[in-house]
């Protein structure tokens, strides 16, 4: 049943991945990469229930992390075209 | 003093709820290290009552419970609308009103906003939220305040 | 027994609500609809499946993992959301939309601001 599971997630990482593929604009492909991170999360813990090793669980925690500061910095990259400063000027604010 | 000592706290026990291994150096570092991480978040000045608002307490918890109810209608009210044939979608956006007090109260709203599948806070602004909705009716439903209204409840009188 | 076949339906139904957000995010008009197709994923879609996969774990170490998994997700979410839709728009890309309501409340709620200041 967890095979059935992961049949699922993968479905749907094909079908995000091919967002991002066909994306217009920078955004949407953000936003499918962003989606993927989701679904890679979700199959990093399916996975590790279907081999019977708990410890995927911490990669799945770690890849949660990663996957909101990957798309913040890129997002932060796009807008300001640099990491470092924070945004200054006009009242658009931080991203 | 009072909040940081707290972050602290629920530092160490996040690591010993994720660490497993529970032998005297290994807790030592374990120790040593959430209080690092404490006083690195009072030199960044970020432990206040914004980043670790301890004081809400007991009416988040109960707001939590009401919010994930909330998103599970405006979820399968979403899937329901993706799945049939003919797109039946009337994007719509517009101002709402945020009436709370403080700034997280604020913040709370929006991101209540935003975690409702069928609405998305596009700007915070002077107690006003711009919100993109994906149909009329949840869009009527964001201006009717009900969230509003739950969101100052939880904010209380503190 | 009946965890069993309880924690299968969500883990099922979790998966069928995260393959419905991809088609939901392939198929809509603009980005701002897309976000939206996109939040069932990190909502009910995760929610159900670390619920299912908590029945089948019991009362251990692992299901903590799952609800730090969830908490995290269920804060991160509307801010990555949030930041790409506010990106989107100081991008200059203009939403597809059925009804602009913008104007009209806006005026409204300028009123009012002024009124309760003075």
């Amino acid at each position: 049943m967890f095979i059935a599971a992961t049949i699922a997630i993968i479905i749907a990482m094909v079908l995000a991945l091919m967002r991002a593929l066909l994306g217009p604009t920078i955004y949407d492909r953000v936003l499918a990469v962003n989606l993927f991170g989701t679904k890679a999360l979700l199959l990093i813990a399916v996975m590790g229930f279907l081999t019977d090793r708990p410890e995927f669980l911490d990669i799945a925690l770690v890849y949660a992390l990663i996957n909101f500061i990957a798309t913040i910095a890129i997002m932060k990259f796009f807008r300001f075209a640099h990491l470092g400063h924070p945004h200054q000027g006009d009242n658009l604010g931080d991203l | 003093m009072f909040r940081k000592l707290g972050l602290a706290v629920a530092l160490f026990a996040l690591w010993l709820l994720l660490s497993g291994i529970y032998q005297p150096l290994l807790i030592s570092f374990g120790i040593a290290s959430s209080l690092l991480v404490a006083w690195i978040a009072h030199r960044m000045d970020v432990a206040d009552h914004e980043g670790f608002p301890i004081h809400l307490g007991v009416k988040a918890v109960t707001y939590w419970p009401w919010l994930v109810w909330e998103i599970i209608k405006a979820n399968i009210d979403v899937a329901l609308i993706i799945i049939k044939p003919n797109l039946q979608i009337t994007p719509t956006m517009f101002y709402s009103n945020a009436s709370q007090k403080t700034e997280v109260g604020q913040v709370t709203y929006a991101n209540s906003i935003t975690l409702t599948p069928g609405t998305i806070s596009v700007g915070v602004a002077d107690g006003t939220v711009e919100v993109h909705a994906l149909t009329t009716s949840s869009a009527d439903e964001v201006i009717g305040g009900r969230m509003d209204k739950r969101v100052c409840q939880m904010e209380g009188d503190n | 027994m009946f965890l069993d076949v309880l924690s299968w339906i969500l883990i099922l139904s979790g998966g069928v609500f995260g393959v419905i957000s991809a088609i939901g995010v392939l198929r809509m008009p603009d980005i701002y609809t897309r976000m939206h197709a996109a939040s069932i994923a990190d909502t009910i879609a995760l929610g159900l499946m670390c619920g299912g996969m908590m029945l089948q774990a019991g009362w251990t170490i692992v299901t903590i993992k799952l609800i730090l998994i969830l908490v995290f997700i269920f804060f991160a979410s509307p801010t990555t959301t949030h930041a790409l839709a506010k990106a989107a728009i100081a991008g200059g890309i203009k939403p597809i939309l059925h009804e602009d309501r913008r104007k009209k409340v806006s005026d409204k709620t300028s009123n009012k601001g002024k009124g309760e200041k003075s």
